[in-house]
């Protein structure tokens, strides 16, 4: 018992220590997803993205097509002829058909839901994540990730990206031994895509991430803004209020 | 007579309305020189019915089980009208509630509120504190995730330290299971949503009867009823309504324009608030990489790891963990200064207070640090600087050179 204490409360650490020694996107520094939820023809794209190339294993089980449809200016019809591959209805949340079992007897360890992970990753750390897959043979499906190292995740982005090589050189680590960092990437193949537009496609999704970690962010800064303002003309008659009331105390 | 009139004569011969009215707001005379630090009260009142009200309209969509709890609260967020604006008011008004909590407890600390005849004013505000924890702790559990589990996991095995073969029996006791499972969440929702709040409304009520009976302290620390014209009314007495219900609703404005600018646009406060691996769904099989307690509890989380294990045994730092919080309880016995505010006292408790203040924020931050290392060292200097305020208090606070004080209130 006292062991398993002393254990968890040497686990325990902050929320924010990534920066003792480590890199905050696993063996890199994170990329910095310049992304922005009022731009909607991004999200259109990330969502489309989103549902042709991850939620064949990726499900994202709190989100229902007809909520994201409305937030994203999508017609009903078109959702449900472009973006539902079986003959659901518009109010069903968006899950997928693999079983668990199967999933993980595949990958390790089943895909996991998506519908919160840009609250618990970060978007910076999807971005650098879904740009950082490198060709290494030693794992199953070929590739290996430097946000994410050992993933159990294929890089189903090769069509659109390309595969690229991850060069590291050898560096010292300040205390007198050898460390392998990361250099620089080198294309082993093209994709269909350039780079730049491949970025562009990455920054979609992961807005889309954004948005379904949590669609009030829609709404919430807005709104925000309102009740502040209310509140800042509401404090006027009240502070006069209280002045007038306390003229005579001395 | 007026219709208004003759209905309350009606109600009054029945039950005391008017006289209630009158003893706790029309003529409870309170000192005319409140300042700043006097907000913080009735903004606790305010959390206080901020958290009851949203957390009724929680409870109408979450569901206290471990299959569906995590489920629940996302679909607050997004599928409940306005459910994501209950949830953040709840989850952040938890953390508002608690800083607003310490500053009212700070202020307490500086004109001293707490000495006599306001100690048991001081015992039950101590008490609803105490209670406060519990129900942050137990409410924290329920969104079921990573966090919310692992946290509750490490500070139930705390328990288990017990010695004498008692800790295991009581921490599961406590969890209703062998680890933290269905039985601990469906007990915790009973707590949180009914046992403690009962709790905290009766010693809320006890807090205010008991300072009402007494009369409230101000910063001078000067006892207004010393000196009361020929009405019987203190000369530096103002009825507390108006004049103090007027300008506390300045008070609470101004503290809304804030809560707002979290609660819209930082409701995590990057992390603070809402711990980032608390959207990960609880599982009992994988431990996270770092467990961390909620901000408000990480000074003492701090002194716990502070203590190292003495034969094997964690217990003397739970046990230092639990002195932390007993120390408070103490002070208007602890404290021997004839004078209560701060702006009489010598430069010895100005000292001491601002050791202490600083410590404990120190540790509330060393409280989220790694346990090794230099953070250890640290977290020990800052522990024994915190229990040095509580245990060197009966000697420095007779020796301070104080000021004179004045008659009457100064401002």
């Amino acid at each position: 018992m006292n062991k398993l204490i002393i254990a968890l409360l040497i686990l325990a650490a902050p929320v924010f220590a990534q920066a003792a020694g480590g890199h905050s996107c696993g063996k890199i520094d994170c990329y910095k997803a310049n992304t922005d939820l009022s731009n909607k023809a991004s999200l259109q794209r990330g969502v489309k993205l989103f549902v042709n190339y991850c939620m064949g294993c990726h499900s994202t089980k709190f989100m229902s097509f007809e909520r994201m449809s409305t937030d994203l200016g999508l017609s009903k019809d078109l959702v449900v002829s472009n973006l539902m591959f079986s003959d659901g209805k518009i109010g069903d949340y968006m899950t997928i058909a693999m079983p668990e079992k199967d999933a993980k007897a595949w990958f390790g360890t089943p895909p996991p839901d998506l519908s919160v992970v840009s609250r618990s990753r970060g978007k910076d750390w999807l971005y650098t994540y879904l740009k950082t897959f490198y060709a290494d043979d030693s794992r199953p499906f070929g590739v290996n990730n430097l946000a994410f190292a050992d993933v159990g995740m294929p890089h189903v982005f090769q069509g659109l990206e390309g595969m690229k090589k991850a060069v590291f050189k050898t560096e010292d680590d300040g205390h007198g031994s050898e460390i392998h960092v990361f250099d620089q990437f080198e294309t082993i193949s093209e994709g269909s895509m350039t780079e730049a537009k491949y970025d562009q496609a990455v920054l979609d999704l992961v807005n889309y991430l954004d948005y379904t970690g949590e669609p009030a962010k829609l709404v919430r800064y807005s709104l925000g803004v309102k009740v502040i303002l209310f509140l800042i003309i509401l404090l006027i008659p009240a502070y006069l209020m209280k002045k007038e009331f306390w003229k005579d105390i001395h | 007579m007026s219709m208004m009139q003759s209905f309350m004569g009606w109600v009054d011969a029945r039950f005391p309305a008017t006289k209630l009215w009158k003893e706790h707001l029309s003529e409870y005379y309170a000192p005319k020189n409140f300042n700043f630090w006097y907000f913080f009260g009735s903004l606790a009142l305010l959390m206080l019915v901020m958290q009851i009200v949203t957390g009724i309209f929680l409870t109408m969509n979450y569901k206290p089980d471990a299959e569906m709890a995590f489920a629940s609260v996302e679909y607050i967020m997004r599928d409940v009208e306005w459910g994501w604006l209950i949830r953040y008011m709840h989850s952040t008004g938890a953390s508002a509630f608690f800083i607003v909590v310490y500053l009212h407890m700070f202020r307490g600390l500086i004109y001293g509120s707490y000495k006599k005849p306001r100690e048991l004013v001081w015992i039950f505000g101590m008490l609803v504190y105490l209670a406060l924890m519990a129900e942050a702790f137990m409410g924290y559990l329920l969104p079921w995730g990573q966090m919310s589990y692992w946290g509750a996991q490490v500070i139930i095995s705390l328990f288990g330290t017990i010695p004498f073969g008692l800790g295991e029996p009581i921490s599961a006791w406590i969890r209703g299971d062998f680890v933290v499972a269905d039985a601990t969440l469906n007990r915790f929702f009973a707590f949180h949503v009914i046992a403690v709040p009962l709790i905290l409304l009766m010693l809320v009520v006890a807090h205010i009867i008991a300072l009402h009976e007494v009369g409230s302290n101000n910063p001078d620390g000067v006892e207004i009823k010393k000196n009361k014209g020929a009405d019987g009314i203190p000369l530096d007495g103002i009825p507390f309504h108006p004049y103090y219900t007027v300008k506390d609703i300045v008070g609470v404005i101004v503290f809304l324009i804030f809560f707002a600018m979290i609660l819209f646009f930082i409701p995590d406060l990057w992390g603070w608030f809402l711990e980032k691996d608390n959207f990960i769904p609880a599982d009992p099989l994988k431990t996270p990489e770092h467990i961390v307690p909620l901000w408000y509890f990480t000074p003492f989380y701090a002194i716990l790891r502070a203590v190292p294990p003495i034969l094997n045994s964690q217990f003397p730092g739970v046990a230092a963990m639990g002195m932390a919080i007993v120390f408070l309880f103490l002070v208007p016995w602890l404290d021997r200064s004839p004078v209560r505010s701060i702006r009489y006292r010598g430069g010895i408790y100005k000292f001491a207070l601002t050791v202490f203040v600083i410590s404990f924020l120190i540790l509330g931050w060393l409280g989220t640090q790694p346990a090794g290392g230099i953070y250890l060292t640290l977290s020990q200097i800052f522990s024994i600087l915190y229990f040095a305020f509580f245990i060197l208090m009966p000697w420095y606070t007779s020796i301070d050179r104080t000021k004179p004080v004045p008659e009457r209130v100064t401002d």
